[in-house]
This record gives structure tokens, sequence and C-alpha cells, in this order.
């Protein structure tokens, strides 16, 4: 008996008892759905981590402060969570001499300063924002897109002028999405009770895949408001030098050899200081170990979700076994009438294999959209990958033999005298 | 010419090496002729649907020597017995045994799917037989649409459909009322007559026996002649 009997036999197998098959396969469905839908949520995440970190620039290098007693493996340093003595700080002289070195492999540093938040105010209108001290080097680091006016300047630094560089969130709040009303105005900010005035010289893209997502109403979010460093140093009351910044590596050099330049360069600065060091990140290598621990977390909630895979497999065998009881008479009198013991076990685990083969497809297609919709929501539509897909119907199927078999062997078995008289 | 059905010193006894073992068939010899139309009459627990197991190929004798249109079957493989099963042998049950979800057609194919014969050969030859038992019209039909008496002509038909060396019957009209019954019987008789198949009935209704071309008698696990006769034996 061919193979394509044996399919035909089972569908019909199957279509006799259509309410019996599907709540079968609902495990089934239940499982592969939830795998993939997971990994491909998974996927998205992922993506829309790295594509963010790398959005900020894949060569860039994030330089801390590193304090010596820190032993959360420089988690702690990295979020900023040290407290430094002024003359601990990374200095513009140690930043020049790097520059003289390095100049070859550094495209640029980058330093941000954050001088708190506030809110701009042009008499009923208002925009929250968050002042940062910036340097020239920034907008290019921060791949900041300039729509009007112009970035912060040397002179602006040297002469510690009043200007800022806003985003177009602000100007749709407070000039109602004119640039050029915008630009040259006067904002006065807020600053925990403190007035502070800046003119705007120049107006950025605010980029939420990089900048981060906001609750808030597009009225109410907070945007940066990008102040020259030396103001914000000036408004914070911050002793000069930095805790952390960014180098951003020339696009041909490698940005984790550099890292590792920089790292050892500045740290011959902190050769005799006992409290703290230099420690460097390259984002290519943040991105790399960022996927690697997406990925194994959305394994790991896999693996468990394939545990209802297991339930529906053993629901399977279940229905399989009660099935082959009923039809005992059925096996009877085929046998009776020629078949053989396996034509029997193959056509129980060919019905087997085809209901969880059916229940994994379905459970794709769910599995798909309901990736798609989570996905969508984090704004990284993704779909499953081919892999996903292959190993779905693959373990459906594996499924389908592994807990078909059992069943199936038991028809295979059944004496066809004994069958016969079957009641 | 030689028998369809050779069986010489047939035993079969049940819980071997048991305490409660049990023989049920006591050396058992029957020759059936090709074109023969014999039955087998008994009581229940006389030891008939054992014999007709063994006839069937459902079972292997405990002793004794069996041929079946001249091959062995008394030391065939699993396998082996279903291919002689399929090949040789036509059943006919008490109870039809149809399988229910398929229509008549597709039950008469399903000795030919077994056998390995391609579909559209199947489907002419189960249209051909289903015309001969005057089926041809409720091809389409599922069993529970059909009466006892069309089940157990479609059951007929089915059994005809390897061309098979013997159609073996087991109380065919058991459930049947007289007057269905009495088609059904004569549906084996133009069988036998007119395409000369030998056929073994199984009943315990002596009147069906008596129009049959012989009979014998099952009695306490041994054949006898007729109705009274002499045990069935023959020489070595």
């Amino acid at each position: 008996m061919g193979l394509s009997e044996s399919v035909r036999l089972a569908l019909e197998g199957l279509r006799a008892n259509k309410m019996r098959s599907l709540l079968t396969m609902l495990g089934i469905i239940i499982g592969i759905g939830a795998v993939i839908g997971i990994l491909t949520v998974g996927n998205g995440l992922t993506g829309s981590i790295t594509g963010s970190m790398s959005g900020l620039g894949a060569s860039n290098i994030a330089v801390t402060l590193r304090a010596k007693d820190d032993d959360s493996g420089g988690m702690m340093s990295m979020m900023g969570m040290i407290d430094p003595e002024e003359d601990d700080l990374i200095t513009d002289g140690m930043l020049d001499a790097l520059r003289e070195r390095y100049g070859d492999y550094i495209a640029g540093i980058a330093i941000g300063e954050p001088a708190g938040s506030g809110q701009a105010k042009n008499g009923r209108l208002y925009a929250n924002v968050s002042l940062s001290g910036a340097n020239v080097d920034l907008a290019e680091v921060n791949n900041l897109d300039l729509l009007a006016g112009r970035w912060i300047q040397e002179k602006d630094i040297g002469g510690r002028r009043s200007v800022c560089v806003v985003s177009d969130k602000l100007v749709n709040n407070m000039f109602a999405g004119s640039l050029d009303a915008a630009l040259g105005s006067e904002v006065q900010i807020d600053r925990n009770g403190e007035l502070l005035t800046f003119r705007i010289v120049g107006v950025y893209e605010y980029d939420a895949s990089t900048m981060g997502y906001s609750m808030a109403s597009e009225k109410d979010m907070s945007t940066a408001a990008y102040i020259p460093v030396s103001a914000a140093k000036h408004i914070a009351g911050a002793s000069d030098g930095y805790s952390s910044l960014t180098v951003q590596a020339q696009p041909d050099a490698d940005s984790a050899a550099v890292a590792q330049v920089v790292e050892d360069f500045l740290n011959y600065f902190y050769r005799n200081n006992k409290d703290y060091s230099v420690m460097t990140m390259a984002m290519s290598t943040m991105v790399e170990s960022m996927s690697t621990i997406m990925n194994t977390l959305s394994i790991a909630i896999s693996v468990i979700a394939g545990i209802s895979l297991l339930v529906g497999g053993i629901g399977v065998m279940n229905i399989m076994l009660v099935s082959v009881t009923e039809r005992t008479r059925e096996i009877g009198t085929r046998k009776a009438l020629g078949a053989t013991n396996n034509d029997i076990r193959i056509q129980f685990v060919v019905e087997s294999i085809i209901v969880c083969l059916i229940g994994g497809i379905i459970g794709i297609i769910v599995g798909t959209i309901m990736g798609y919709i989570g996905s969508t929501l984090i704004s990284e539509p993704s779909y499953p990958t081919i892999g996903y897909i292959s190993l779905a119907v693959g373990f459906s199927m594996a499924i389908g033999v592994f807990f078909g078999y059992y069943p199936a062997n038991k028809a295979a078995k059944l004496d066809p005298i004994e069958a016969l008289r079957y009641e | 010419m030689d028998p369809i059905i050779r069986m010489r010193g047939i035993y079969k006894r049940f819980y071997i090496g048991q305490p409660n073992e049990l023989e049920i068939l006591h050396g058992i010899d029957l020759d059936v002729l090709p074109g023969e139309f014999l039955s087998i009459v008994g009581p229940s627990g006389s030891g008939k649907s054992t014999l007709m197991n063994l006839i069937g190929v459902l079972d292997r004798p405990t002793e004794g020597a069996y041929s079946l249109d001249g091959t062995k079957v008394n030391e065939a493989r699993d396998d082996e017995l279903s291919a002689i099963r399929n090949r040789k042998i036509g059943f006919v049950f008490q109870n039809f045994n149809l399988i229910s979800r398929t229509n008549a057609q597709k039950n008469v194919e399903l000795p030919m799917m077994y056998a390995g014969i391609s579909s559209g050969k199947r489907a002419a030859r189960a249209r051909e037989l289903l015309d001969m038992v005057g089926m041809g019209n409720r091809m389409n039909h599922q069993p529970s649409e059909l009466s006892g008496g069309q089940k157990q002509r479609v059951a007929i038909a089915r059994s005809m459909a390897n061309d098979p060396a013997i159609i073996l019957a087991d109380e065919p009209t058991g459930a049947l009322d007289s007057k269905t019954g009495r088609m059904v019987m004569d549906l084996f008789h133009q069988l036998n007559r007119e395409q000369g198949k030998t056929i073994v009935l199984i009943t315990h209704n002596q009147e069906l026996a008596l129009e049959t071309d012989r009979f014998v008698t099952m009695r306490d696990g041994r054949l006898y002649v007729g109705d009274t006769g002499e045990e069935v034996r023959y020489g070595a």
C-alpha cells in the first residue's frame, strides 16, 4: 500500500471525527503558535534594540570612568553610578592628547553632559526639555540630523554662550512647526525655578528609534535641548572634566580594537590613581552581546512554550489510543482482508502525523500573526524565519511519529480474531 | 483433481502448558474440491468458529498440515498469512464488517488496495463486482445508508475482489430476515454455478446446509459426514 493511500485513509479517518480532530490539533496549534510567536517577537525585539544601538553609531565607543572597587564588572560605572572627585575626571587635556596621538583612527569625541531637565516656556506655550551640554562632535557622533540653523560651535563653548539646539518636537509645540520662527528666537527654560534664557540657533530631527519612545503625549514628551558643554557645566555647578564620553572610530577602523587602544592610552593618565581607571566598550561589541542575550532569552522562553507542545503530543497519543480501541473491529476486518501489521501501523502513524502536521501549519499561521502583531507593537514588524518554520514543521511531524507510534503499534499487534469479535 | 483445501490431523489447543489447557479440535481431516459448495454445520461451542479461523488463515493450527490452493499455510509467517488471506480467501461475515466511513465502492476496493492494485483498475473492478451483485446503483452509498441485505451484497462483492480461491462465509444470513437471507443464498449459488467459485459456508442452520453440494457436521471438535454419518477421515 502506497503512501498516498495511507494519507487518503488517514484523512478519511480524521474527517469522520472533525470536532475531535480539531480539539486534538488544538494542543499542537497552541504549542507551535506560541513558539513561533515568541521567537518572532524576540527577533523583532533584538532587531529593535540592536537597530537603535547601531542607530546611535555602530562605530561608537563608550568611554567611562570605572571605580576600582566596582565588583559588578563595570556595570555600575557604565550606568553612571559612581561619584568621582574632580581630579579623577577625564580632562580636555587628555582628550587633546588622544586626538593628537590617534587622530587617524578617531572620527570624533562627543561629550554630552546632562544638566537637568526643565520646561521651556513662551507665554501659554511650553515644551518639556532635558538640558544636555554638548561639544562640537556630538551631532556627528550621535547621528543628529539638523533641519535648520547650525550646531553648537567651538566659539559657543569657549564663550559659554547661551545658545541652544532644540528638537523639531519643541518647534511644533512652541512655534507651530515654523523653523524660521524658531531660529533666532529666545526661549526661557524653567530649571527647578531658575529661569535660563537661550537663543535657538539650530533645530534637529527627533528620532524615536534611537532616542527612546515616550509614553507621554506629543505635547508633553521631553526632548533634549543641546547647549554648549561649558554652559551646562556652569549651570550644573560641575567641575571641569568628564566621567563619560563617546569616541567615534573612523568608519574603516575596527572599533573594538580602537576601543582597546583608547582605553590603554587614557589609562596611562590613571596609572597612579588608586580609585579610578578608564574603561571603554565598543557599540559593536555591545550590540553583539545584546543580541546574544536576546537570542538566549527568546530560546529559553520558547523552550517553556515548547512544553505545551509536549502536552499537545500526549493529547494526540491519548486520542489515537481511543481511536484504536474504537476501531478495533475495523482493524480486524482490514486484517482479515489482507492488511499486514505494517499496513495498519502505517495507517495510524500517518494519521497521527497528519493531525500534528495540520496542527503545526495552523500553529505557524497563528504564530506568524501573533508574532507580527506583537513585533509591530514594539515598532519592529517581523516575520518568522524559514528556519523557524521548517523547524516547527519538522518538530510537529516528529511529535506525530513519536506519540503516534505506540497507539499504531498497539493497533498493528491486535489479534485479528479477537478484533473481529470485539463489540 | 487436487483439493483446494486439504487439512490433515488438525489439532487446536489453547493455554498450552498451563493447567487449563484446552483442546478444541481433535485432529480434523477435510478436503474441499475446486468448484465445490460445502457447508459446515454445528451447534455453538462445537469448535466451528475455531475451524473457520483456521480455514480463513486467521490462526495457525497447533498441530497438523493445511494447504490452501497448493500453499502450505501452517508454517507461514504473519505477513505471509496476510497475503494468503488477501489473495486466496474472500471473507463474508455475519455482521457484514463494512468500513463505516467509506462508501460501497471503496469498501469493495479495500482488498485490492492491500494487494497493491492501482486505483484506476480497482475502481473499474469494484464497479463490475457491484453490478454483478445488483448494487451498481448504490456504489456511492455509505454502509449506514444500506439495508442489511444490501450490506451483505456489498460484502460479497468485496469477497470476490481479488478473485480468491475460496469464499469463506460465516453465518452470512444470520443477521438477515428470511427473505433477504434467501436472496444472499441465491447469490452464493449463482457465484458457485456461474463462476465455479469454491464456497465454504459455516452455519448452524441445517436447512441451508442441505441445499449445498455437501455438508459436514462439527460435534465436540470432530467432523462427521452429513448429519449422522461417519467421522470424516482420509488416510495419510
